[in-house]
């Protein structure tokens, strides 16, 4: 069987250093990226991603530096995105040492790029990341752009449907409402997401706890989990959590 | 030394990143008289089974791998570098694999699974013996990517195996070659050990 994912995220600001915000907001410094990425890779990490927060000219070139080194020292999957424009970007980073790319706002403003990445690098390499936030009013979740500035309207289901048939191979969920705030993944919309693709969807925002984590998988029916801040700020150990999911009844690498 | 067979896509990088680490001297070589001069070769392959086959084609390079399988250099497929060396693929009707081994390259048929299988899967370790799977547990956990994977049809090869929905034929091992569906260069310490094991053959 295949065992369920735990995604240690690392975001990375433009001074290359990892940082943790809240609600998208208020960065705090939380270390060397190739540090944590070594440390997670040896305490039991299933993969990896980093996010470029900055998405500059200058960050993209730190960002190809910390890729060589990442990919020189651990030997698990790891995904990169921010500030993914163009199939030559994608190209960039892979060559690097990534082995996906995730792209968010480019994947809604252009969609062709999502077939065009597929085509080209294959479709286990493009991981189409939506940033949602709930609407109460219509009461549906709608997909954010830029960072969770911009409200697109789109309904995230929909938009999660239109990327698997464009040739995304997974899924990453973040909801500006959960991040950062250790509530637990937004369940509903997790779930209704990952029942509605044949894609795998990588429950992302809001884990503060091993809980809140196994939710995810139960309630909420994702293929792997990613979180940041409770594994920063060594809240829980990554062995802890699969350790606590295996006891009851979730099958992890351990 | 241990050539890494370049065909112009391919994680080529990243099995070379684990060589380095393991510390075999190693390159990433297109040339014939190189492949055929080495001690060792490794074949990544990613991506589409028709792509990977035209790529080798204007290479010239599937001669080339056939050559090595005969003159007994061990040799190492991985992902798609695994499947070619059968006879075809669903995944691209009309174009021949190299027919090194018998049997098609087909898809997971089922409803309820997530495809591409994408994650960290159990191998059981068929050929007890073997030596690229010494000091590996059985049901250790490999990393795959893949939506597609070979029917074998000589059990007399089959290296391992791995449930996903269906039981598949995870890796295969005849002589002095060595195929495995999931990527060793991307699955951890058990993935290196195998790796190891393969260049200390």
């Amino acid at each position: 069987m295949l065992a369920k994912r735990i995604i240690p995220c690392l975001d990375v600001d433009s001074k290359g250093q990892v940082v943790k915000c809240i609600n998208y907001k208020d960065p705090k410094t939380a270390g060397d990226p190739v540090e944590l990425a070594i440390y997670y890779y040896k305490e039991g990490a299933d993969e990896l991603v980093f996010l470029d927060i900055a998405a500059s000219i200058e960050s993209r070139e730190l960002m190809k530096d910390l890729i060589k080194k990442v990919a020189q020292n651990i030997f698990i999957p790891f995904t990169v995105g921010g500030g993914i424009k163009t199939v030559a970007d994608m190209k960039e980073l892979l060559k690097a040492g990534a082995d996906k790319v995730s792209i968010c706002t480019s994947a809604v403003k252009d969609p062709g790029l999502i077939r065009k990445g597929a085509y080209k690098f294959g479709s286990q390499c493009i991981v189409v990341s939506i940033d949602v936030k709930k609407n109460h009013k219509k009461n549906n979740w709608e997909v954010y752009i830029y960072g969770g500035r911009k409200n697109t309207g789109i309904d995230a289901a929909k938009f999660a449907k239109k990327s698997e048939k464009l040739g995304a191979g997974e899924i990453l969920l973040n909801s500006l409402d959960r991040d950062g705030t250790n509530k637990g993944y937004d369940l509903e919309i997790l779930k209704k997401i990952s029942n509605s693709v044949g894609i795998p969807v990588i429950a992302s925002s809001g884990a503060g706890n091993p809980e809140q984590i196994l939710e995810g998988f139960t309630k909420g029916c994702a293929d792997a989990a990613l979180a940041a801040s409770i594994f920063h700020y060594k809240r829980y150990s990554i062995r802890e959590v699969k350790k606590y999911l295996r006891e009851r009844g979730v099958e992890v690498r351990l | 030394m241990i050539s890494i067979i370049d065909y112009g896509a391919g994680n080529t990088g990243s099995v070379k990143n684990a060589l380095d680490n393991l510390g075999f001297e190693n390159q990433i070589t297109d040339d014939k008289k190189s492949i055929l001069g080495s001690d060792k070769v490794i074949f990544p392959g990613v991506g589409n089974f028709g792509d990977v086959i035209k790529s080798l084609e204007k290479k010239d390079l599937i001669r080339v791998i056939k050559r090595v399988i005969q003159n007994d250099i061990p040799f190492l497929g991985i992902c798609v570098g695994y499947q070619v060396l059968f006879e075809n693929s669903e995944e691209s009707p009309g174009i021949k694999g190299m027919g090194i081994f018998k049997g098609d390259v087909i898809k997971f048929r089922s409803e309820n699974l997530k495809i591409p299988q994408i994650g960290w899967n159990r191998i059981k370790i068929e050929k007890k013996n073997s030596k690229i799977m010494k000091n590996i547990p059985d049901n250790s956990f490999v990393y795959f990517v893949h939506s597609f994977f070979p029917e074998v049809k000589n059990e007399n090869i089959v290296l391992a195996r791995t449930n996903y929905g269906q039981e598949f034929v995870s890796a295969i091992e005849r002589g002095n070659v060595y195929a495995t569906q999931f990527h060793p260069e991307k699955s951890g310490k058990i993935g290196l050990r195998i790796l190891s094991n393969f260049c200390r053959l």
